[in-house]
């Protein structure tokens, strides 16, 4: 087969998405030129506009809510799913229709990803699908805009890469990769969104990179996105007198971003309005957000400026009768953007967490505590020990009570405030001047909406055509339970240990790995492991079985669970098997559970193993 | 043979008038010449170098001039022999202006036609104006019961607005790029559609004044692609809120 033309990169994001490209044959070494694919998008009913970025909002309109051909797209297109800008404004005055973060949804463990549920509580009669679905039609969006514009050289064919979250779970991975291959993506690869900045960087460097970092370097990835916050950390190594890039850390998902800052301060302005007696509804509330935002963004660009005035426009046709006039003041965004969500904070410091109500309605999981700097000290603090087995690397301090990062590169669209950058990075390194550390030196990044894009499709061509790679592997161990067999004691639950299946930093297209634990499986009957994730045990290799971890040590996930079918074996009969792990060359994390007496005439075949993506209460959806 | 086409004889009758008009004209031409220099000889015989020069000067001149055409006769003259359909071409132009000898007497064809601009474009543009700026909204309310300050908060969301449809979908630039205020210097041949002298516009260019206004150009224009069936005569729909 020929090599693709193209090397492309998706970020396939929360609030948008985006898709940048380059032409392999034009590109030499570190030399990458990259583009962005213009995205047709209907921008209103009838008005079809091609923009860099496609708002990842779903719309699905009533029947007669436009005319028949109103919503046709260069492709045709689905009339009953509107994408992109005309999805998110029509979702501004009619939110019932409207999918918002199907992403987050991806990813939260307690729905089933497969079963219509958005949008989320809607009267009976409103269209819903599923967080998969959604994803699926993004990326097909996506794909049309593609093949529109390079009919010779279809999406299907390239080399394309996918980024993820670096939080993203197995099950999220591989549902993405499914989304993915389900609109016909052959040549896929999925990457972790901080290392995409990261290579955004280094593209954007042209090879001057190695001179801007060192082996020994730990670069902290601090990416604030409009819904999501990820951290990851990347240490500087060398293998044969060559600088590599290794990922060694990554934090969890925090469901906080930008769009909750514009929120907070529209809050705070419509209090302000309150007190003076103008109450506000839900449209003017939007209307408001959307002016904070612009305050926003003029008042942390120039210090001097004192206040900025915000009008909210009457919804009527009486502009100047109608229009509410108020401001913002530059007071009122340092305290409550700076001291709300990057308060300075000693490093000791770790996130609230309130316990939830029991009557909760299913939604999504947002971050309790706002505050960004106290999630990075969590993190940070975690983390301590991850470069201890790096070659290389100055033995950390046994008393520093956090790793300490030498260098920050910033991503996501928050981090275009330099009065936001400036201020993680004090706080910072104010914790590192603490422990006599050295400051952290910032990475200068550019373009911070559209730098995972092309991270990704920098990191599509130098897959395949030589050109640094961050190694990392899986950013966590991961185990089975097991429950001890003990006599049972009432009010007490078996005791459970846990079993390495999978070591930490298990690399892509390695040899898989099998434990020699034998399970005994039960033909045609579903059986389900409890499974545990820990990003800070490093050391534990395959077979090891932990009798005892402390609490924040393990996580558990959902739970896994394989069927062996009864084909060719008799029902109820007992097989003994081992769970065989591996990491795809797409980047999924693939068990597989394998029969140990493999009979003369091969007739027994491997189960895969799936991840439980239906969420821990059957009934998530609620309605 | 037919009665459509006129045969090669009758095509050509014209040209040979041409023709002979044309070796008349050389007479005159190279009598005119040989005039000039007899005069010039004779001078320098009579009266020596210093009047000669004066008719030398002015047969130079005249030779010069026709000799000038000497490359593009040339060129035509290889591009005839050269090619087939050159020669056609060059026989038709001769015949067709010799059989219309008064077509230089035709009034001249007006530089431009007139045209309707569409109102498509303008309606979309109008509609997006309105969309994002509430433009329309602006002007059609009566603003003389208003305070300059209410006027002033409305204008914020107008300008807002409109100023990002600019951006989205026209690059705007300023025709002359001084500021404004500064001497500046109108050549000759400028373009009076994109730079306007006023005052004393009198004399020849290149002409010296004061930038007023540095005007704008539209470099680049991308309004949306607009589906057929939509009505573009509706700037904005009416809402109704269920």
């Amino acid at each position: 087969m020929n090599a693709a033309r193209y090397a492309i990169g998706i970020d396939l994001g929360t609030t948008h998405s985006a898709l940048s490209y380059v032409e392999t044959a034009k590109c030499e070494g570190e030399e990458v030129e990259q583009r962005i694919l213009k995205i047709p998008q209907l921008t209103a009913a009838g008005s079809v506009e091609e923009r860099p970025l496609l708002p990842s909002f779903l719309y699905l309109p009533h029947p007669d809510e436009h005319k028949q051909g109103d919503l046709t797209l260069p492709w045709g297109g689905d009339p009953t799913r509107v994408i992109g800008e005309h999805a998110r404004r029509q979702g501004l005055t009619t939110p019932i229709r409207l999918v918002a973060s199907a992403k987050s949804w991806l990813c939260h463990p307690d729905v089933d990803r497969k079963a219509p549920i958005l949008p989320p509580e809607v009267p009976a009669e409103v269209p819903q699908l599923s967080p998969f679905e959604a994803s699926m039609l993004y990326l097909t969006h996506l794909r049309e805009a593609w093949n529109g514009a390079h009919p010779y050289d279809p999406l299907e064919e390239q080399e394309v890469t996918v980024t993820v979250p670096a939080s993203f779970d197995p099950a999220a991975r591989e549902l993405t990769a499914e989304a993915a291959k389900a609109v016909g993506i052959e040549h896929l690869v999925l990457l972790e969104e901080p290392q995409a900045a990261l290579y955004s960087w280094v593209n954007d460097s042209l090879g001057r990179w190695r001179h801007d970092v060192k082996v020994g370097d730990i670069i902290l990835v601090v990416d604030v996105g409009g819904g999501t916050s990820d951290f990851s950390l990347i240490a500087v190594t060398e293998q044969a007198g060559a600088l590599e890039l290794t990922r060694v850390a990554v934090g969890e998902h925090i469901l906080l971003g930008g769009d909750n800052m514009d929120l907070t301060l529209a809050h705070v302005v419509k209090q302000k309005l309150k007190k003076n007696g103008v109450e506000l509804d839900r449209w003017q509330l939007q209307a408001l957000t959307h002016g904070c935002r612009q305050a926003k963004e003029a008042l942390l660009a120039d210090a001097e400026l004192a206040s900025y005035p915000i009008v909210v426009p009457s919804r009527g046709a009486k502009l100047i009768g109608g229009s509410i006039r108020t401001e913002l003041t530059h007071d009122e965004v340092t305290t409550t953007l700076i001291n709300g969500f990057f308060p300075e904070v000693s490093v000791d410091e770790r996130p609230a967490q309130r316990a939830r109500g029991a009557l909760t309605k299913v939604g999504l999981p947002f971050a309790q505590d706002p505050a960004v700097t106290r999630h990075l000290a969590a993190f940070l603090g975690k983390q301590a020990g991850a470069t201890e087995d790096l070659e290389g690397f100055v033995e950390h301090a046994h008393w520093a009570s956090f790793l300490h990062p030498t260098a920050v590169l910033f991503n996501g669209g928050v981090f275009n405030a330099q009065v936001l950058r400036d201020r993680v990075l004090q706080v910072l390194n104010q914790w590192l001047a603490g422990e006599d550390a050295p400051p952290a030196r910032l990475l200068a990044a550019h373009d911070m909406d559209l730098a995972v894009a092309r991270g990704a499709a920098f990191y599509a061509y130098a897959r395949n055509h030589g050109g640094v790679r961050i190694r990392g592997g899986t950013s966590h161990s991961y185990y089975v339970g097991i429950e001890r067999s003990m006599p049972a004691i009432p009010g007490m639950e078996p005791e459970l240990h846990a079993l390495c299946v999978v070591p930490f930093g298990l690399e892509e297209g390695s040899a898989p790995v099998v434990p020699p634990q034998e399970f005994g499986l039960v033909v045609g009957e579903p059986v389900r492991f409890r499974f545990f994730g820990s990003s800070v045990r490093r050391e534990d290799q395959v077979g090891d079985l932990l009798e005892e971890w402390s609490e924040d040590e393990l996580e558990e996930m959902e739970e896994i669970q394989t069927s062996l079918p009864a084909d060719k074996l008799k029902r109820s009969e007992v097989v003994p098997v081992r769970l065989q792990a591996e990491v795809s060359e797409v980047g999924t994390l693939e068990l597989t559970a394998i029969p140990t007496n493999v009979k003369a005439d091969g007739e027994a075949s491997d189960w895969k193993v799936s991840f439980n993506t239906r969420g821990s209460n059957s009934n998530g959806a609620g309605g | 043979m037919t009665d459509e086409k006129p045969s090669l004889w009758q095509r050509l009758q014209p040209l040979l008038q041409a023709v002979k008009r044309l070796s008349a004209a050389g007479w005159k031409l190279a009598m005119y010449w040989l005039g000039i220099a007899a005069r010039a000889l004779k001078r320098l015989a009579a009266a020596g170098w210093k009047l000669a020069r004066y008719w030398l000067g002015i047969a130079a001149r005249e030779t010069w001039i026709v000799l000038k055409r000497l490359p593009i006769a040339s060129y035509s003259f290889a591009r005839a022999m050269v090619s087939a359909d050159d020669a056609q071409r060059l026989t038709d132009f001769y015949i067709n202006a010799a059989s219309s000898p008064s077509s230089a007497k035709t009034p001249p064809a007006p530089a431009a036609v007139l045209q309707e601009s569409g109102p498509d474009s303008a309606l979309v543009l109008l509609s997006l104006l309105q969309k994002e700026g509430r433009f329309l909204d602006f002007l059609q309310e009566e603003v003389s019961g208003y305070s300059d300050q209410e006027v002033g908060a409305a204008a914020r969301v107008v300008h807002d607005g409109c100023q990002r449809v600019l951006e989205d979908h026209l690059s705007i630039a300023p025709v002359r790029d001084e500021p404004e205020g500064t001497q500046v210097t109108l050549n000759k041949g400028f373009d009076p559609a994109a730079e306007r002298p006023t005052g004393q516009v009198i004399g020849e260019p290149p002409f010296t004044g004061a930038l007023v206004h540095r005007g704008w150009r539209a470099l680049e224009v991308h309004l949306p692609r607009v589906a057929s069936s939509r009505d573009v005569r509706i700037l904005a729909p009416a809402e109704v809120e269920l």
